[in-house]
């Protein structure tokens, strides 16, 4: 996925975030990792107030027979749920104190 | 000043006279000849868990795991009757791996009507029985009868299944996980197939990461930033103290209070956790299979008390599940790879969402999930570091963490009963780890 994918006519302004549509929680973990503070905070807040009408739009549509645009939208609400520990929690984008650790996903719901 | 009931002894670790109060030493959990007499006398002799009935689809489906601990591959296939089996990945023409894909260290998957070898061709059925030799006339004195692939004795509990590496087992399955295998039974395991599987190379010895996850003493602390500032003060202030501790032994459990579902004061969560309803303790909605938690089996929310969130189970020797009152499961299993070293293998298992709003709340639960683990694994490798350095030499261990204590016991005593005890001067006395 890319800054190409196109979103629900509703959610335009949610447009300069599309790189955050991204298929794999590695994908958006990473994205986390190397996003600064400034860029997640200005996702999260462009995010959060429309959280809930994303997932009422989502929620109209078969989980899996999600249309591109609806299921765009879903996957960034998935990588607001890793940029809002930075935001909300820690400051930073890293974990504090997590230096070596990692997770390899070794099998991930499909969506 | 306790919050909860304890036994009338006074404590919980003194329920168990056999476990003593007394500081341990931790050199059980660096020294190699130990570690090498507990892969002898646990690894190769206990039943373990190598993963779900649900990874085995239809007849024919099979995986494989690598236990380099013991030098050994299995693959573990479900036959078209449904019979799971386990065999080594061992061809019995020249030794080459049966089963593997690119890299012969890593697992791998897949469906087959019959396991190929890649390096002559030879091929066997799903029951392991030899089914063909390539140019067959060429070889002397073939009794294709003897030359199935080595089984391993393989078993399934509530869907879990389980392999145990000694020609013959000391024990059932059932026997083994006695009574936890009656007392567990019947949860909707098999109705939680919405499964996150992750795993980790943690610089630590196996039972460190234990000791991490059956006390949560370490909560408050270790965890207090992922709690709003008001509730994490709240928190440090109480500390913590399990509803519930039970020794099974070699099994054991701790049962804890906890859970928001949904929270009584919304300012006690974070905002996205109250937009998407779900955070540490997993969705605050639970899912019809559980039945609003009208049918627990016997050994779950053993204190029946109404702030139940949790209850940790460790299934002897590394395997754990975690029951959520808000209806999911999260599965543990810790591999030794050395004295300093494990691999940390994890599953969350929830309902299938039937609805986005439902999906992206189990995905949160797991984001929520891993920046715990994270803060966990590494704050063990900081442990192994300094224990190995022999600074200190006895460490203290509190009520909260009877489960460290037991744990460590009963990997002592399985060692000293069929190891060379003579050879560890710093262990303790014998002491029986359930607590006759």
């Amino acid at each position: 996925m890319s800054n190409t994918a196109t979103l629900p006519a509703d959610f335009a302004d949610l447009a300069p975030f599309t790189d955050w549509a991204l298929d794999t929680w590695r994908e958006r973990y990473e994205k986390r990792l190397a996003s600064s503070m400034d860029e997640m905070q200005a996702f999260y807040d462009a995010m959060m107030p429309r959280l809930t009408e994303i997932l009422e739009h989502c929620d109209r549509f078969d989980l899996h027979d999600l249309p591109d645009e609806a299921r765009n939208l879903l996957l960034l609400a998935f990588s607001l749920c890793e940029a809002s520990f930075p935001v909300e929690a820690w400051r930073q984008p890293r974990v504090p104190d997590s230096g070596s650790a990692d997770l390899e996903m070794v099998r991930e719901p499909p969506l | 000043m306790a919050h909860f009931p304890k036994p009338l002894e006074g404590s919980w670790t003194e329920h168990y006279p056999g476990l003593g109060t007394a500081p341990v030493s931790y050199k059980d959990s660096y020294d190699p000849d130990y570690w090498q007499q507990e892969i002898d006398t646990i690894f190769k002799k206990e039943w373990l868990c190598v993963g779900r009935v649900e990874r085995l689809g239809r007849g024919g489906s099979y995986f494989t795991r690598e236990f380099p601990w013991a030098k050994r591959s299995i693959v573990v296939v479900k036959d078209r009757d449904g019979t799971v089996r386990a065999f080594y990945n061992v061809c019995r023409h020249r030794g080459n791996k049966l089963v593997w894909d690119d890299f012969p260290n890593e697992e791998t998957s897949g469906v087959c009507r019959q396991f190929s070898c890649k390096y002559h061709g030879w091929r066997y059925d799903l029951d392991g029985s030899l089914a063909f030799i390539q140019q067959e006339e060429e070889f002397f004195n073939v009794d294709k009868d003897s030359l199935g692939l080595v089984p391993v004795a393989c078993d399934v509990w509530e869907g879990f299944i389980f392999v145990n590496l000694d020609p013959e087992p000391q024990q059932t399955l059932a026997e083994a996980l006695a009574p936890l295998s009656e007392g567990l039974a019947g949860y909707p395991f098999g109705e939680m197939t919405q499964t996150y599987e992750v795993r980790s190379e943690i610089n630590s010895n196996w039972k460190l990461f234990i000791d991490a996850f059956v006390e949560f003493y370490h909560a408050p602390v270790l965890h207090q930033r992922q709690a709003t500032a008001e509730e994490s003060q709240k928190l440090a202030s109480i500390g913590f103290e399990g509803l519930h501790y039970e020794l099974f032994s070699p099994h054991s459990m701790v049962s804890s209070w906890g859970g928001m579902s949904p929270p009584k004061d919304p300012r006690m969560v974070k905002p996205i956790e109250n937009l998407l309803r779900s955070g540490l303790f997993g969705p605050w909605d639970k899912p019809a299979a559980v039945n609003d938690n009208q049918n627990l089996p016997p050994l779950l929310n053993p204190s029946k008390h109404r702030a139940w969130g949790i209850d940790s189970f460790v299934l002897w020797p590394n395997f754990m599940i975690l029951f959520w009152e808000t209806g999911w499961y999260l599965t543990y299993t810790y591999w030794p790879l050395g004295p300093s070293k494990h691999l940390f293998e994890s599953t969350l298992n929830f309902a299938p969402p039937e609805n986005a709003s439902q999906r992206a709340a189990q995905e949160f639960a797991f984001s929520t999930f891993k920046e715990y683990a994270f803060q966990d694994a590494n704050t063990l490798e900081a442990t192994q570091t300094m224990i190995e350095s022999e600074v200190v030499d006895t460490f203290m261990l509190n009520d909260q963490e009877i489960l460290c204590r037991h744990h460590h016991a009963a990997v002592r005593e399985q060692v000293e009963a069929n190891g060379r005890p003579e050879s560890y001067p710093w262990m303790p006395t014998p002491a029986s780890a359930n607590g006759e």
